[in-house]
């Protein structure tokens, strides 16, 4: 057993149990521990790829940012009755019924998906900057799917620069409107 | 890397997205159900990131996707925990049940 072999084995099955602890946690803070886990878990997992800007923007955005909003969540809404909900035990029964058809499901397909073990490795931060900035085409090798068979429509040189700027307007406005939403009150009444 | 498929990571990810699904149906609480969608989301980028590794053709557009996915990730978690804060002070709970109020 080599050593990528063994690391992905050490770190998918720390990220599997900490997602089961996700849903089998009743107490939300646990709850979110757990999430805090499976999110580390996951940037490892990037990393383990060769994806290392994905994955330390994982680690910033989501561990940084997107998890602390969450405990906040939760300390300003965790009253004791509510940090622990109890769930009915049929909508458990529904719910472990879709999630395992799901895993069944999404399992099947993937064991019909065939890649050659790959030897190149991911480009590095360089072209992905590029890419964002409209300058390369991020894959002009890249095949068009969804065409007849027999034709070959030439890809259009276009990168992603249109959407990462649509990203960072809707990122402004969305901040703008949670900040809007999550106001306090009491000025009205005053 | 060289002897690890993509396999392994696909059955991951298919995990990480059922425990989302379970955590989405099940939860009664609405900031577990926004936990379950991070969850669901990181399944996603698993995915996304494993194909740019294992596809050539597909090799900076799978790190494009995860990125934008993270960044559309945090907006999605502040506007979600804005409505969940509104909805606390307006009913004194976070439990997604007693949101009924467009019953017909």
């Amino acid at each position: 057993m080599s050593l990528p072999v063994l690391l992905f084995a050490v770190v998918a099955t720390v990220t599997a149990c900490s997602a089961l602890g996700v849903v089998l946690a009743r107490n939300v803070v646990r709850m979110a521990v757990w999430l805090l886990f499976t999110l580390v878990g996951v940037s490892l997992l990037y990393f383990l790829l060769g994806a290392e800007f994905v994955g330390a923007t994982q680690l910033i955005v989501y561990v940084g940012g997107t998890l602390i909003l969450i405990v906040f969540g939760v300390m300003l809404t965790a009253q004791a009755p509510l940090r622990e909900i109890r769930t009915r035990p049929a909508e458990w029964l529904v719910g472990g019924l879709v999630g395992a058809l799901l895993f069944g499901l999404l399992v099947a397909v993937s064991y019909q998906i065939a890649f050659p073990p790959s030897t190149h490795a991911l480009p590095s931060v360089a072209p992905l900057g590029l890419t964002f900035l409209g300058v390369t085409d991020a894959s002009p090798t890249g095949d068009v799917t969804g065409v007849p068979n027999g034709v070959t429509v030439p890809r259009t040189p276009v990168a992603y620069l249109l959407p990462f700027e649509i990203v960072s307007v809707h990122l402004l406005v969305v901040l703008v409107g949670a900040a809007y939403l999550a106001r306090a009150k009491r000025r009205v009444r005053s | 890397m060289s002897e690890l498929g993509i396999q392994p990571f696909l059955v991951l990810s298919a995990f990480l997205f059922a425990c989302g699904v379970v955590c989405v149906a099940s939860k009664r609480n609405a900031i577990g159900v926004l936990m379950g969608v991070e969850l669901i989301l990181n399944a996603a980028n698993v995915n996304l990131v494993a194909f740019a590794r294992f596809n050539p053709a597909f090799r900076l557009d799978g790190q494009v996707f995860a990125l934008l996915v993270i960044v559309l990730a945090a907006a999605e978690a502040a506007v979600a925990l804005a409505i969940i804060l509104n909805f606390y002070n307006n009913h004194g709970t976070v439990d997604v049940d007693s949101a009924d109020e467009l019953q017909g």
